[in-house]
């Protein structure tokens, strides 16, 4: 059989190689200008960016799947709810809108979660025919109660100022605050979820992840008063300098000559550089605590339980317990990643989160990578994303040399138009290549 | 209080976009929870397939419009339709022999499956979106309404009208026959009890002398014929966008799951539960009040919850019939 | 276990129903196409199985074993846990590679035959577990059975309705509703509709009480007069060995006793080491 190969092949050289081709794409991104590449070095540190944070939603995706074997079709949801932890931390208090509405938002939410609370108990307490009848009229009311609190105090948060804030505002704290917060709210959610979805007669989990994806980008989107919903934040404070403060400084104006660039693009890799420097941090502390965690009493059982659930159950060890933990920090893990690509952003745009780019995707990465393996999620996800911006850009210029034979005319027209979308069918591609081929990913799993 | 206009109002408003929604979830869901039974796995390309199959209907829609052909009243992509479901199966069934089988062959775990499906969803989005773009179209043509409003309220004097258009009469139509052959086919025929053997008993099946593959490849074909109807019957009804036809799927998969994964009744039945109450809970409920307690003028809309929280609405659903009937409405897991 | 389980998705406890369906899974690879039958040797029994060797994955199960059954005969195989016994059935059946040996049936050799084609070549086999299909009706379960039948089979079906009364009250019933011994009945049932010129029972009476296994065999002997060949594997062997013409004693994947049923039970060493006394 064609997969055979793999099943000892797991040799170390794997990952340094997939390294090396990333800091080869890397250097060519950077270095050569052509048709192909940008020869850009703020560019390639533009995708290398955005590759980290997409390498630290992998390893959220790949500590709920390698390790619990849980199925997580929601990481958008949780990513975008990670998202919103710099806006209500790190931006300005905004006047009058706690006055306005704050103290009644909050008893409303309150009162929903009571409601929630009270639905368990009476569900849990009472029997038969009942049960269902008595939890539905507690909703209702609750519902009733919560709409009356709620909706005045949103109407009066989003009257306050709306041309500029219309929001609730965020406390001022430094934006680094921020990012474990949105592992927090992330977490919370998850262990809403996962305290429903799993160990009932089965699990239920893929499809309820995937309707709270859904859910959490839609409230954001829709709530104005919680972070402007689609008319987007903007100006979420950062962790490093700001170009135009770099510009003006003279200091820095010296180092750029000393690079021998113009200050405007030494600025823009120096704001990169402060970036990549935070992020790799942040991934290879988690790396780190991941492979701790998988080498502690804690991971062996975790590894037991997937490896042979029946028997780890005989053993005593509380299956839906440990699933429900390593869920929740799976998903912690991805709202981090939310707080931080916000606050690399500087804009929280709720429009932007699609179930494609930011779930899918971010599967296909810890596939390809070697799911199972953390190394091999994180690599898997730079070279995926490197693939998926460059696919844009690619795609065009293999459309082009394709039609060149093609008489012009509509569908030339539609071909050449369309061509930048070229990278979905790419992505599937590369997906059902890796999976037919190499089903343990690039760098299988040890 | 004023009964008659309160139900026409009902009717209007809720009952008949409810219906025909209905209708196309559970199209859509059939398909769904076929798979589920027979290949063993939720297929995440399914919106995809809605959404490739619509994208061909259109253009063989537009073909025939250019060579003058309509079928008068009703929209030309009826005509276009099994077409489209010939050149969608064709697809799909190539996916199945160049992805899917292989893992059959080597009996790969159901999960595999899913992942698997998940590439064919961005190979058949990228398609659609090479095919035909991502901006909304618009392709019903031929009459627009079998009742209009105006005639409504002439007929019957009432201050309330009623339309119903030609699409979701349509919609309602398409979807009870292939309900109807399909429940026969599955209960009546040799082809459809073999299906339901499978799904039951795959070693048995075999031992049966019934040919797996045949069986997969029937699954195939029905199941994209259905999800062929379901997308263009939505189209339709709303009108074309590629993205729309991935969203459908969280309320396709709640259906087939509310009402048990692996039953067709079930997934019928999930359909039109998830429509109603997305349409009845987003839905502002003021004019029906002001007709039942005259009156009454209620400060709010009387909407549960805005429109964009539909797709809660299947969720909520979902998650309230697995805490209370885990195997959902209808024993799932088997026909 | 394919290798494709040490890849993605193997050893993960998965468990989601939302997304996989894991009642009624197979364990045949249906995908695998049947070979050319070349005529068998001449003058041999009606089944030959000879010098099977083969297992599942790298250590053989089956070290060369021998089974031959003759028309209208009833041949029991018995023998230790582990012995082999369950495999040689299927191996028989083509539902495992075999390395060497063939298998030859009314003088045709169908070696290269997938199991599917095997039921259309005469061969009706009736799994220990999972034998009926649970959902649908005890007729629909018979109806399926028939399925490879162009003519009209309702006389076989009165047959069957005939030799087993009890499940003939229960025909609109779903199979999943019966009682175990019911079940084995429909099972039974099930296998006889293709109407097999040799009828395979693996473990018959396994979890089925002594009433329901003393009537079951003599339902088995009176399939057997009609001219179909039995093989049987069977836990309770004392039992199944009265009723066999034929015995067959495994041990290891090899032949270790072969004789007629009373033989072997009057055999000393056989009563003493695989009978318990």
């Amino acid at each position: 059989m064609s997969t055979n190969r793999q099943s000892d092949a797991a040799s170390p050289w794997r990952a340094p190689a997939l390294l090396a081709v990333l800091v080869i794409l890397f250097l060519l991104e950077g270095g050569v200008s052509n048709a192909m590449f940008s020869g850009s070095w703020n560019s390639a540190l533009g995708i290398l960016n955005m590759g980290l944070l997409s390498a630290i939603m992998a390893l959220g995706v790949n500590i709920t799947w390698g390790y619990g074997g849980l199925f997580n079709a929601g990481v958008v949801g949780f990513l975008a709810l990670g998202g919103l932890a710099p806006v209500l931390i790190s931006t300005r208090t905004i006047p009058g809108a706690w006055a306005a509405g704050g103290p009644g938002v909050l008893l409303a939410l309150l009162v929903g979660l009571v409601t929630l609370g009270l639905a368990a108990v009476v569900a849990r307490r009472l029997s038969g025919a009942w049960r269902f009848w008595a939890a539905l009229a507690v909703v209702a009311i609750g519902f009733v109660i919560y709409r009356e609190l709620f909706d005045p105090a949103v109407v009066a948060i989003e009257a306050n100022n709306p041309a500029q804030a219309g929001n609730i505002g965020g406390l001022g704290l430094p934006v680094l605050l921020s990012w474990p917060v949105g592992g927090l709210l992330a977490a919370a959610a998850a262990w809403g979820v996962g305290k429903v979805a799993l160990g009932l007669r089965s699990d239920y989990l893929a499809i309820a992840t995937l309707g709270i994806g859904e859910i959490i980008v839609a409230v954001m989107r829709n709530e104005g008063w919680l972070a402007r919903g689609v008319l987007n934040m903007t100006g979420i404070p950062r962790p490093v300098p700001y170009e135009l403060n770099l510009q003006a400084d003279p200091g820095f104006q010296a180092r750029a000559a000393g690079w021998g660039m113009d200050v405007a693009t030494a600025s823009g890799i120096w704001v990169k550089l402060c970036y990549a420097g935070l992020f790799v941090a942040v991934l290879l502390a988690l790396v780190l605590l991941s492979e701790l965690a998988l080498r502690s009493p804690w991971g062996r059982m975790m590894r037991a339980i997937r490896d042979n659930e029946t028997a780890a159950e005989a053993m005593g060890k509380h299956v839906t317990r440990r699933h429900l933990q390593v869920f929740i920090i799976g998903a912690a893990v991805i709202g981090l990643a939310g707080a931080m690509m916000v606050t690399l952003d500087g804009l929280l745009n709720p429009g932007g989160y699609a179930p494609l780019r930011y779930t899918f995707l971010v599967w296909v990465m810890v596939i390809v990578g070697g799911s199972g393996n953390n190394w091999g999620a994180v690599l898997g996800a730079i070279l995926i994303w490197c693939l998926w911006i460059k696919a844009e850009v690619w795609g065009p210029a293999f459309m082009k040399l394709v039609t060149t034979a093609m008489e012009p005319g509509p569908l030339k027209a539609q071909l050449l138009e369309s061509a930048p979308h070229m990278r979905f069918v790419a992505m599937g591609l590369v997906l059902l290549l890796v999976l037919r081929f190499a089903p343990r990913g690039l760098v299988p799993e040890r | 209080m004023d009964i008659a206009n309160a139900l026409v109002a009902i009717l209007n408003f809720v009952v008949i976009p409810a219906a025909a929604y209905g209708s196309q979830l559970a199209l859509g869901a059939l398909g769904v929870t076929l798979i589920y039974g027979i290949l063993r796995f939720s297929n995440f390309a399914h919106g995809d397939t809605m959404a490739i199959g619509t994208a061909i209907v259109i253009l063989l829609t537009w073909g025939l419009q250019s060579m003058g052909v309509n079928l008068g009243p009703l929209p030309t992509a009826l005509l276009a339709l099994p077409i489209g479901i010939a050149i969608t199966s064709g697809l799909v069934l190539l996916t199945d022999r160049l992805v899917y089988r292989h893992y059959r062959r080597v009996r790969a775990d159901p999960i595999v499956l899913v992942m698997a499906s998940t590439g064919v969803m961005f190979v058949m989005n990228g398609l659609t979106r090479l095919l035909i773009g991502v901006d909304e179209i618009r392709f019903d043509d031929g009459a627009r309404f079998l009742i209009s409003v105006q005639q409504f309220k002439a007929w019957t004097g009432l201050t309330e009208g009623l339309a119903l258009r030609l699409s979701q009469f349509i919609t309602l139509a398409v979807a009870a026959v292939s309900c109807w052959a399909l429940f026969r086919f599955l209960n009546r025929t040799r082809s459809g009890k073999a299906m339901r053997a499978y799904s039951d008993n795959e070693d048995l099946a075999l031992l049966s002398g019934i040919d797996p593959e045949r069986v997969v490849r029937l699954t195939w074909i029905i199941a994209t014929a259905l999800a062929v109807m379901a997308g263009t019957l939505y189209g339709l009804d709303k009108s074309f966008k590629a993205f729309n036809y991935f969203q459908i799927l969280l309320p396709i998969f709640a259906a087939a799951i509310v009402g048990g994964l692996g039953s067709p009744t079930g997934a019928v039945a999930g359909g039109f539960v998830i429509a109603f109450s997305e349409v009845a809970v987003t839905y502002p409920w003021k004019k029906i009040a002001g007709y039942l307690v005259p009156g009454w003028q209620p400060d709010g809309l009387l909407q549960l919850l805005s429109t964009e929280y539909k797709f809660a609405v299947s969720f909520v659903i979902l998650i309230v019939v697995l805490l209370f009937r885990p195997t959902g409405l209808f024993r799932g897991k088997s026909f | 276990m394919s290798d494709e389980d040490h890849g993605f998705g193997g050893h993960r406890g998965m468990r989601d129903a939302s997304i996989v369906n894991t009642a009624g899974r197979g364990t045949i690879d249906g995908t695998r196409r049947s070979g050319a039958v070349r005529p068998g040797v001449a003058a041999a029994p009606f089944l030959a199985a000879r010098d099977m060797r083969g297992g599942y994955g790298k250590a053989d199960i089956l070290n060369g074993c021998t089974i031959t059954v003759d028309r209208g005969q009833i041949a029991v195989i018995v023998g230790p846990n582990g012995a082999g016994k369950s495999t040689a059935m299927k191996a028989i059946f083509g539902m495992l590679d075999l390395r060497e040996g063939s298998v030859q049936l009314d003088g045709t050799d169908i070696s290269a035959l997938n199991p599917q084609d095997r039921v259309r070549a005469g061969m009706g086999f009736v799994p220990q577990t999972a034998n009926v299909f649970p959902s649908m009706t005890v007729e629909e379960n018979l109806q399926m059975g028939a399925y490879i039948r162009e003519d009209d089979f309702r006389h076989t079906m009165d047959q069957v309705y005939t030799l087993f009364p009890a499940v003939a009250a229960k025909r609109r019933q779903a199979a999943g509703e019966l009682s175990g011994g019911q079940r084995q009945q429909v099972a039974v049932g099930r296998a006889l509709m293709t109407q097999p010129k040799l009828l395979m029972l693996d473990e018959p009476t396994a979890g089925v009480s002594p009433i329901v296994m003393d009537e079951l065999f003599d339902r088995i002997i009176e399939i057997a007069r009609t001219g179909i060949s039995i093989l049987m594997v069977e836990q309770n062997a004392r039992q199944a060995l009265e009723i066999a013409d034929l015995g067959y004693v495994l041990v290891q994947g090899t032949n270790r006793y072969t004789d007629t049923g009373a033989a072997l039970l009057a055999n000393p060493e056989v009563r003493r080491t695989f009978l318990g006394g």
